[in-house]
């Protein structure tokens, strides 16, 4: 089975930046050069995809996503979750362990890649707990989760308070070189907030999540991971302080990584102004100088990856009062178009802001995807970066609504997507 | 006259028209509560609910009887003895009272932004009665109104909230109300209950009482939460009220003829001694009448609009 995917300028961060063709076969990168139709044996049998006016990329990697299955499954199925990756141009994810029951055994493990298999969409790598059920006492089977396919570990959501436990899953960590990713935020800072703490939260009188909440975590994890000679990422990076903590660490040589979510880099906490629940999550939207760090440090290579933190929950309970209603946006179909805002405003070139969705996520979970290397996956992202559209909620495929852009004027669209060389997704 | 709104969800929504409107639309009101027969026609066949989520006898009493006063059809809705112990949410509660044809619902709400949503998804008129530690309008209004009454101005007057400004619904209220009024405004607590940034809310910080007080007009105490303490916000009673309780050598301090005013029930021993509390300086039982008279120029202004 082959495709040629004709015409498009081929970003391959890194390696490849130009007007190119690329042929598949049989599910992998065959080739990349250009005027290939013409050299194409039995070229009736090859199916043509124009992608003139197009980028041609790898599919992206989300090293965030919650899937909600099993335990949530009215809020998000591996199969919607799937779905709605590919619709936004994510041909593999990584989905966190705060299900229920909570991803802390082989079983669980197993029946997530199961689901994934059945729904035949895109590459599902399992994120496996730090601690049994996630409570923050006593380490997961941690080499269990990885033989079983979990590509790294947390208890995404709640924090592990507990320093000690944390000095040792690090280190338990290392015998499988499984990266740890720790939920940073100290919850007795953030007790009882519900959006960032600062003028905004003045004058709502709603508790507030003070930066220092992150920071003192941040802190904490960069001099654990010192100490263990772990491997330690960090989600969600949302401050000024946690950005100058990562610049530092890195320049002293620490093994950390770190991803930065699009609300973080798009909102502040001005959107919570109307009490709009669609824009509550964890970490909260921060102030404007949060959101300049964040983008200098995409920038500097200090955060190197962007991941969506997809968190998809029911319409009828975001419906709730502000400080009631549950933390979370979802995020993989808008990630692209807010991703090339930054590349309009000068933050990344095209390529850079493509490497932070591809081949720098495969690299922080050694994932052997995110690129167009000759015999890899074909797995690629066919955008139409000039395209205008407004999002509606009501045609995103996640089973969820909960998003701060509905309505939005959105620049810059995935049309297509293929895994393994199959048509996964098309825009109508 | 009207409003031309819909809902009085906040002081920070309205304009200094708006408020001086409200202001005079309720002084003939405070005629008829003096009145043998406390009763006019105002708001003959509408219905008011008092939605309080919170348990609150003072304020519901106050808006019943305005209601009442104003002679409409008044129901008391306490959702502990309801519905919402089932797992009813507030927009259904408040949809099953909306189908009940209620022309006004008053709402008291923990959660900041209650009644807002509230507003957003019903056709009556809502009035906020306190969500959360967001705002209490009516209690910004009859503050103000009090003030009015007992100094005559409020450019320039200077004014100071004292006490947990951080979980205080009615300072935030009362500090949009005097700022935009024209008053200057200080706010005076331990740091660990004064909010950040709130400066840019045009008031300036103290947390030192006695550097607050000289040339104060107006103090409005506000009430402590006896269950604040063991949460790290004051260590104890006992120290707060020596810091920060309003006794009679500071209303001396402050060199002016203070008006004393707390939005009630007051603490006596806490954040004002007893002497204080009984002297003919405070203004407290003048607020409660006014409070009836305001909310019965409010409930007037929002039913013309319908």
């Amino acid at each position: 089975m082959r495709t040629l995917i004709k015409g498009g300028q081929v970003i391959d961060p890194g390696r490849l930046n130009r007007i190119a063709d690329v042929l598949i076969e049989d599910g992998k990168i065959q080739l990349i050069d250009t005027n290939l139709q013409a050299t194409l044996k039995n070229p009736e049998s090859v199916t043509i995809i124009d992608a003139e006016g197009l980028i041609v990329c790898p599919g992206f990697i989300d090293l965030h996503v919650h899937f909600r299955e099993p335990g949530f499954e009215y809020k998000e199925t591996i199969a919607t979750g799937v779905d709605s990756a590919v619709a936004g141009g994510f041909t593999t994810v990584c989905c966190m362990p705060n299900t229920s029951p909570v991803n802390d055994s082989q079983s669980i493990t197993e029946f997530i890649l199961r689901q994934a298999k059945i729904a035949d969409k895109a590459h599902v790598f399992p994120i496996g707990a730090i601690t049994k059920g996630s409570k923050g006492e006593e380490l997961a089977e941690i080499g269990e989760l990885h033989q079983a396919g979990c590509v790294a570990i947390s208890d995404d959501g709640i924090p592990v308070m507990n320093s000690l436990v944390m000095r040792r899953a690090m280190e338990y960590a290392r015998a499988f070189d499984l990266p740890v990713v720790d939920h940073c935020e100290d919850s007795h800072l953030s007790a009882g907030g519900a959006m960032n703490e600062g003028f905004v939260s003045t004058e709502l009188g709603i508790p507030g999540i003070p930066n220092a909440a992150e920071e003192v975590m941040v802190a904490r994890n960069i001099f654990l991971a010192e100490l263990t000679q772990s491997r330690l990422h960090l989600p969600h990076v949302s401050t000024i302080g946690s950005v100058r903590l990562l610049r530092e660490a890195k320049e002293r040589g620490v093994s950390v990584t770190a991803e930065a979510c699009p609300h973080h880099f798009t909102l502040t906490d001005e959107a919570v102004r109307n009490f709009d629940t669609n824009a509550k999550m964890n970490p909260p939207l921060r102030t404007d100088a949060d959101v300049q760090a964040v983008k200098e440090a995409l920038k500097d290579g200090s955060i190197d990856i962007i991941a969506t933190d997809h968190a998809p929950h029911a319409v009828y309970e975001k419906q709730r009062q502000f400080d009631n209603a549950p933390f979370g946006i979802i995020g993989l179909e808008t990630a692209l178009s807010l991703t090339l805002s930054l590349v309009e405003e000068s933050v990344l070139t095209l390529e850079q802001a493509i490497a932070k969705l591809t081949c720098e996520p495969g690299r922080v979970f050694n994932l052997p995807f995110g690129t167009l290397t000759v015999g890899a996956e074909a797995d690629v992202a066919l955008i139409d970066p000039k395209i205008s559209w407004t999002l509606d909620p009501n045609r995103l495929r996640s089973k969820s609504r909960n998003t701060p852009f509905a309505g939005w004027n959105l620049k810059g669209k995935v049309v297509k997507t293929l895994v393994g060389g199959q048509v996964v997704y098309e825009a109508d | 006259m009207s409003l031309k709104r819909k809902d009085l969800l906040s002081i920070s929504s309205l304009s200094a028209e708006e408020i001086d409107l409200i202001l005079e639309a309720s002084e003939p009101f405070k005629e008829v509560s003096g009145r043998e027969i406390k009763k006019v026609p105002v708001l003959r066949g509408k219905t008011v609910v008092n939605l309080f989520f919170e348990p609150s006898t003072r304020t519901r009493t106050s808006f019943e009887l305005a209601a009442k006063r104003l002679s409409a059809d008044v129901i008391n809705f306490s959702p502990s003895s309801s519905s919402v112990v089932k797992g009813e949410t507030l927009l259904d509660t408040a949809r099953n009272i909306e189908s009940m044809q209620a022309d006004i619902i008053v709402l008291r709400h923990s959660s900041s932004g209650a009644a807002e949503m509230l507003a957003k998804n019903v056709r009556s008129s809502v009035i906020n009665a306190g969500d959360g530690w967001h705002e209490h309008p009516t209690q910004g209004l009859l503050d103000l109104f009090t003030i009015k009454e007992k100094k005559g101005t409020f450019v320039n007057l200077k004014v100071a909230i004292v006490g947990d400004v951080s979980h205080s619904r009615v300072a935030r209220s009362d500090i949009h109300a005097l700022v935009k009024m024209g008053a200057e405004v200080r706010v005076v607590g331990p740091p660990t209950m004064i909010p950040p940034f709130i400066q840019r809310m045009g008031v300036k910080v103290f947390s030192n009482f006695d550097e607050a007080l000289p040339g104060v007009d107006v103090i409005i105490m506000l009430r402590l939460q006896l269950e604040r303490q063991g949460r790290s916000l004051f260590p104890s009673m006992r120290e707060y009220a020596k810091l920060y309780g309003l006794n009679v050598e500071r209303v001396q301090r402050t060199g002016t003829d203070l008006l004393v005013m707390h939005p009630g029930p007051i603490n006596r021993g806490v954040e004002i001694s007893h002497e204080v509390a009984d002297s003919c300086q405070t203004a407290i039982l003048d607020q409660v009448s006014n409070g009836v008279a305001v909310r019965m120029g409010l409930m007037y202004l929002l039913s013309q609009l319908q």
